[in-house]
């Protein structure tokens, strides 16, 4: 075991929050989801629950509740981060009921979900929570037994007395564990004793999720509740002028069309305040169609707004942005990308690149585009709130609520102790969630009407939204003497809003003469978080690219890059790599075994990529065929290194799922500009992967790994894109510098 | 506005609407069924497809007026416990990542196996390409298929 002293702080373990009941109309207790016969129904419903600490209650009967701090947009933290918890209290699985927590800052910590961080960050928190909660139980058994607490031992939710004989379950020491002083230090598991962690556990909503039954934000009712629709510009760089909604409040079921602000004009937005209208029109009525034939009746004007400046504080870093006036086009973003890398600022430089690259015996540069991404999570932007008075009631799915609580709160200018956030789960995140302006316009829209509202963006509202993924560029250029060794290196990448680059990451430290460049533009569109930023767009360049060089000199790519990576180990190149190289080479040492890399199947086209992003490293290989002109996806095998795995099998769906959606964008996924508008507003033009064109089999390999949790939700996707592309080289000869990559194809 | 008498999972619904309401929206916002899902509103996305008169169709894009004469069955009618053998199939491959497109990708699946109790891959394809997974769950809803179909 090892020791570990309790860093949550007395208050947090103590408090007992007042947790709201949640609206969920359809809302019923644990019971409903168990299945007949199950312990759990068995055990029934205790009558009394004791709180042991913020994240655990206890019923006398035995049965365990466990809160899942974090919201769930389908990483599974919400099976996974529960499972932590249960190991070092020792439960037994089977009578663990999860809990969605609110949003509850006194007795949690870091409620996001983003840079696939939920786990890595709650570790010791969580561990520490089951284990506080385990010495409390066994201190209780020693106090009412009147024995030594170290003599007493704990197994799969029952305290045991050996030299005594005395055993009794949790349920009957949890009054009085509620009431006794919490340790200094607590007893963690050693790995070894792990009976929770590391086995496939079944997602805990899953049940739900198959019925039915109501566990999104959009399924959230509440008794008087109206809904709520936006219409926001048509294009970015238009902002709200006038609008006349006589016909539209005559409509039925219309109760009111007005004027929505979202932030005030001169408040200092936080980093992830983003908003592309901050003026929008509100339709309220009495059910969702005739809100969205009412919106069709508006009848609204826009104008260009004047380039302006806006004013942000991350953490105290202070930043002024000047916001360019306009309505962009795609041609002259390129060109204005064009002249900016021109102007580029270096980021790092190792060695002597311009005598290497002068000296070179042969320059390989090749340039990589990718366009701006739709998030397009499943279930479209909606929130609900109930703003009565001074207090505020919200449910919904976001990915940060309490950065949105502050924003919230100074908009509404109602004290944070008022406002109280249910956290729906979220039919999907990927990013777009974090950026909760829609949070905002609810509260706004039911602080007018004086109501309940539920407040949701149809599916056009949502794509044309703004908050993309950025318009990335990047250059590479590769050095290499007459015997065909790289001699240098050159990375030029930038973009429209935010430059793609992380230049401490391979192959930075394994080449002797390194440059590293970057550069933005400004515009009018906004960007954001997109699953695993600017890894998305940079993997793929220089994977290909590397792919490229490896051809180019006449080497194996895995053998290739295995060598980079053992001078990275050996001899490291400069300061700062922000990668280990062993783990790196690992992965992919691992894929090139399980694929049976050298053994190319008859007809099959193979490609390669790594990546490390999120503390993590995948590496991927892609078997694919072209069949009557269509790509057809036959394996992609991957390597995972994210250290050690909670839920294996709730793992391997995850990473399963970068390589579906990572293939899905690599092909289809772009949207454009014309004069300011985006093409495409739904998925009869936005074009999604579809199950026909989904890999036919993936197989995926974890490293066995005593490292503590790392990332898992992002790093298997970035990787994937390059593998796609590598793999389609060596099918068709063509090597693909633009994404996506499907028109190219045809 | 307008009086529609609907069967829905096997019960009667009367329903006071305006007879161009989507079939999604009187289930959701009326009739309190909100495991069918809005996702595009143009059928394009699978999330809200029920069985209606035995066939997968995307309620969004059909009207209530429409519906009257018609048996549907939404996710919730699937079961009373749960354990129709495609929800199983689901639960025992742990298929969902958010689950938000879940419900539609079961009734696609239900009403494919219905109508083809042993289906190829290519079926399965056909059947399920009008279901969109943002999280990419498409290899195990295959394998969940494949499960209900040997069940």
């Amino acid at each position: 075991m090892t020791l570990s002293k309790t860093s949550l702080n007395r208050r947090s373990f103590l408090k007992v929050s007042a947790l709201a009941g949640g609206g969920l109309f359809l809302s019923v207790g644990w019971l409903a989801g168990c299945k007949p016969g199950s312990k759990e129904a068995a055990l029934g419903m205790p009558e009394e629950w004791f709180r042991i600490n913020g994240f655990i209650r206890i019923g006398e009967n035995g049965l365990i509740t466990i809160m899942s701090p974090n919201p769930e947009g389908g990483q599974n933290v919400k099976t996974g981060m529960p499972m932590i918890v249960a190991e070092e209290l020792d439960a037994d699985w089977s009578k663990v009921v999860v809990e969605q927590a609110p949003l509850d800052t006194d007795n949690f910590t870091r409620q996001f979900i983003g840079g696939s961080q939920a786990i890595r960050m709650g570790w010791n928190v969580l561990r520490q929570a089951g284990a506080t909660a385990r010495q409390l139980l066994v201190n209780a058994a020693a106090q009412t037994w009147d024995v030594p607490a170290n003599e007493i031992t704990t197994e799969s939710g029952y305290v045991i007395h050996t030299a005594s004989r005395k055993k009794a379950h949790y349920g009957e020491m949890a009054s009085l564990a509620a009431t006794l002083p919490l340790p200094e230090n607590v007893q963690l598991k050693d790995r070894k004793d792990y009976k929770i962690i590391g086995t496939a556990r079944k997602n805990v909503d899953a049940k739900k999720i198959v019925t039915g039954k109501p566990l999104f934000g959009v399924d959230y009712k509440k008794e008087g509740m109206l809904y709520a629709m936006i219409i926001h510009p048509p294009a970015h760089g238009l902002r709200l002028k006038s609008f006349d909604a006589s016909e539209a409040t005559g409509m039925p079921g219309i109760k009111d069309v007005f004027q929505v602000k979202s932030h005030q004009d001169d408040y200092e937005r936080t980093f992830f305040d983003t908003t592309s209208f901050t003026d929008t029109v509100a339709i309220v009525g009495n059910s969702t169609w005739e809100v969205m034939n009412a919106k069709k009746a508006v009848k609204v004007e826009w104008e260009e707004f004047s380039t302006y400046e806006e004013s942000r504080d991350w953490n105290g870093r202070k930043e002024k942005r000047t916001i360019p006036a306009g309505l962009e086009d795609e041609q002259e973003q390129l060109r204005k990308m064009g002249i900016a890398a021109k102007n580029a600022r270096t980021v790092r430089k190792d060695g002597n690149p311009e005598d290497a690259f002068r000296s070179a015996a042969k320059v390989i540069e090749r340039t990589y585009n990718g366009p701006f991404l739709a998030h397009n999570c499943m279930e479209p932007m909606n929130f609900f709130a109930h703003v009565n008075g001074d207090k505020v009631e919200c449910a919904g799915p976001l990915q940060k609520p309490e950065l949105t609580e502050q924003a919230l709160s100074s908009r509404l200018g109602i004290p944070i102790e008022n406002i109280h956030i249910d956290m729906t789960r979220l039919g999907g995140g990927y990013g777009r969630r974090s950026y909760a302006h829609w949070l905002i316009e609810a509260a706004v829209i039911s602080q007018k009407v004086n109501a309940p509202i539920k407040l949701i963006y149809s599916r056009e509202d949502d794509m044309t939204g703004g908050i993309y993924r950025p318009m990335y560029q990047a250059t590479y250029r590769a050095a290499l003497d007459k015997d065909n060794n790289l001699i240098g290196f050159h990375v030029n990448a930038g973009g429209l809003v935010e430059p793609p680059l992380y230049a401490d990451r391979f192959p930075a430290g394994s080449v002797e003469n390194y440059l590293a460049e970057e550069w933005t533009v400004a515009s009018n569109i906004t960007v954001g978080s997109f699953r695993a930023p600017r890894s998305n767009f940079i993997a793929a360049a220089e994977q290909s690219f590397l792919d490229e060089i490896a051809e180019a000199i006449g080497k194996d790519p895995i053998d290739f890059r295995l060598e980079l990576l053992k001078k990275a180990k050996e001899n490291p190149i400069g300061q700062n790599n922000d990668y280990d190289p062993v783990r790196y080479a690992g992965v992919l040492e691992l894929v090139k075994e399980k694929s049976n890399w050298e053994q190319v199947p008859a007809g099959i086209s193979r490609g390669v990529s790594a990546y490390f992003c999120h503390n993590s490293y995948a590496a991927q290989v892609v078997d694919l065929k072209i069949e009557n002109g269509q790509v057809k996806v036959e394996k992609v095998v991957q390597a995972v290194d994210c250290g050690l795995i909670i839920n294996p099998d709730a793992a391997r769906n995850l990473c399963e799922g970068c390589v579906v959606d990572g293939i899905g964008t690599a092909m289809y996924g772009e949207l454009k500009f014309n004069q300011g508008a985006p093409d495409r507003s739904n998925f009869d033009r936005y074009r999604m992967i579809r199950m026909s064109e989904a890999p036919k089999v993936i197989e995926t390999y974890f490293v066995e790994s005593q490292i503590e949790p790392t990332g898992l939700g992002e790093p298997g996707y970035p990787p994937v894109f390059a593998a796609l592309a590598n793999a389609l080289y060596q099918a068709t000869g063509k090597r693909l510098y633009q994404q996506p990559f499907a028109p190219q194809l045809s | 506005m307008a009086t529609f008498n609907l069967n829905i999972n096997g019960k009667t619904q009367i329903v006071d609407v305006d007879p161009n309401t989507p079939i999604l929206w009187v289930l959701r916002d009326h009739l309190d069924l909100v495991g069918t899902k809005y996702g595009c509103g143009i059928a394009q996305c699978g999330s809200c497809t029920v069985i209606m008169d035995g066939n997968a169709v995307r309620s969004c894009s059909i009207p209530v007026s429409a519906a009257e004469g018609t048996k549907i069955t939404t996710i919730e009618g699937l079961s009373e416990k749960g354990d129709h053998p495609v929800q199983k199939a689901w639960m025992e491959h742990d298929v969902p990542q958010c689950g938000y497109c879940q419900a539609g990708q079961i009734m696609s699946a239900v009403a494919l196996l219905d109508n083809n109790p042993n289906p190829s891959d290519t079926d399965i394809d056909n059947a399920m390409n009008g279901n969109i997974c943002r999280c990419g769950t498409y290899v195990r809803i295959k394998k969940a298929i494949k499960t209900a179909a040997n069940s």
